[in-house]
């Protein structure tokens, strides 16, 4: 196989966040702010990115408006020649710092959305008074007819909101929703009881967006990423390992994926020290499951090679214990019953469970 | 909402939608949010005439008299592709 260029790259400029969200797809070990990429790194690896291929940026975190030059590298983004989005909660950015990145060249804003209500959403993402300031910072994107997209991530205790949340979007002026549930990766993982939706509420839910996307073609677009513990077969994680994305850590490690540090075994060359390029294409990391030759049988085998590749690394080893494994959420792998077993603890627990807060890393 | 053009309707990409030349693959892309669509002569033929000013019977009539082909299998063409791009809200129309 011969390997294309990345398109995209998400680049988590750190993982400081007033927020914590207890699904937060951060390492569990976060990165504290010493560790942080300078402002001219991030806008040298930005210049690469679009030397290598990248069209598309994601200017991620932890929250990215933690970051002072927020500004300075959405320009440097922007002159790359990349088409920039900045993933937000929305906590840091201020009427002027909007003027700032619109200025600055920033095409799209993604911003979060925790719940419809200040209670739910304050409760979840463990901030007081961040629903409201969300929605100010809303209204200054509609206001300024920047393209938004509202990001909502779903769980047990909001996904019965649903309704109201594709109320909002529209409301809100975004033109794309993604009704996204929590997939178990990061700080999720010690949250699974928590968490989990039921099989009703996941299925009210394909029916819901199946609904709203037909009621509302033209106005509103969907992308919806069903929980992965109740699929049949598992996600085309990234579109493919090392085929169509890159992340880069706050502390410059060049990723597959930004769960990919949780496989002990891969080392990540960092960009302070290897070009972006030797490490797309040459990094072993990034060769080490490429195409799907390293697949078992199960897959090799399957017709749906080619459409999921097997799904994710991550979750291969998180729940298979082998990084090279079928997907166990795949009905055909052998290590299926895992998951089913976690989904009867996880039910077993709900009722019981609490949230285990992202905690923020403090030098 | 249908999201059939009518012939007046002036077809326009939105703020955030934008065509780039790839300068490493080759070719152009529409970039839009979270989204790059690599486009092929036909889609790139199409979306250049896509200004905003000129109306979706402009655009058929032009790529009709551009490449010398029947306007009815043009039009076809180009509406089905406009309306690929407006059901993602890539593209609106300016009544
Ligand atoms: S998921 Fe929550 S805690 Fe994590 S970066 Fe996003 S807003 Fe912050
Ligand atoms: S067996 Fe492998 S290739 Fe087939 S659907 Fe499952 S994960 Fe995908």
């Amino acid at each position: 196989m011969t390997t294309p260029p990345p398109i995209a790259m998400l680049a988590e400029l750190t993982h400081r966040c007033p927020l914590s969200c207890p699904y937060c797809s951060n390492p569990v070990a976060l990165h504290g702010k010493e560790t942080e990429l300078a402002t001219e790194t991030w806008a040298d690896a930005f210049v690469q990115a679009a030397d290598l291929g990248v069209l598309q940026l994601h200017l991620s975190g932890g929250e990215p408006a933690s970051r002072p030059d927020l500004v300075d590298l959405t320009r440097a983004a922007h002159e790359a020649g990349l088409y920039t989005n900045l993933i937000t909660s929305g906590i840091g950015l201020t009427p002027k710092r909007l003027d700032a990145l619109e200025a600055a060249g920033l095409d799209h804003i993604q911003l979060s959305l925790q719940g419809t209500t200040p209670e739910l959403a304050d409760r979840i993402g463990g901030y007081k008074g961040g629903f409201e300031r969300k929605m100010m910072v809303a209204e200054e994107i509609r206001k300024r007819g920047l393209p938004l997209t509202l990001n909502a991530v779903m769980h047990r205790h909001n996904l019965d909101d649903l309704d109201r949340t594709i109320d909002m979007a529209v409301e809100l002026g975004a033109r794309r929703l993604e009704v996204a549930c929590v997939q178990f990766h990061g700080w999720a993982t010690l949250n699974r009881a928590a968490l989990l939706p039921t099989r009703e509420q996941t299925e009210a839910t394909k029916r819901k967006v199946a609904e709203a996307e037909a009621r509302l073609r033209g106005t509103l677009a969907f992308d919806f990423v069903p929980p992965d513990y109740y699929a049949d077969y598992p996600k085309a994680c990234m579109g493919g390992w090392g085929t169509a994305g890159l992340n880069i850590s706050p502390d410059g490690k060049v990723l597959p994926c930004h769960a990919a540090e949780t496989i002990p075994h891969l080392t990540f060359d960092n960009i302070r020290d290897t070009p972006l390029r030797d490490i797309w294409y040459d990094s072993p990391a990034f060769n080490a499951y490429r195409g799907t030759d390293f697949l078992p049988d199960t897959c090799q085998s399957c017709d749906r090679v080619e459409v999921d590749f097997g799904g994710c690394r991550c979750q291969a080893l998180a729940i298979a214990g082998d990084a090279a494994a079928t997907d166990p959420v795949c009905r055909r792998s052998p290590d299926h019953g895992r998951v089913d077993r976690l989904l009867s603890e996880a039910m077993a627990e709900a009722d019981s469970a609490t949230f285990t807060y992202r905690v923020i890393p403090r030098p | 909402m249908s999201l059939a053009l009518a012939p007046t309707d002036r077809p326009r990409l939105p703020r955030g939608v934008r065509l780039a030349q790839d300068r490493v693959r080759g070719g152009m892309v529409l970039l839009a949010p979270e989204k790059a669509i690599a486009l092929d002569a036909i889609g790139e033929a199409i979306l250049t005439r896509v200004t905003g000013d000129a109306t979706f019977a402009e655009i058929v009539s032009d790529l009709a008299d551009t490449y010398s082909a029947p306007r009815d299998q043009i039009e076809s063409d180009v509406q089905a592709f406009l309306q690929s791009l407006r059901a993602r809200v890539f593209l609106t129309v300016v009544k």
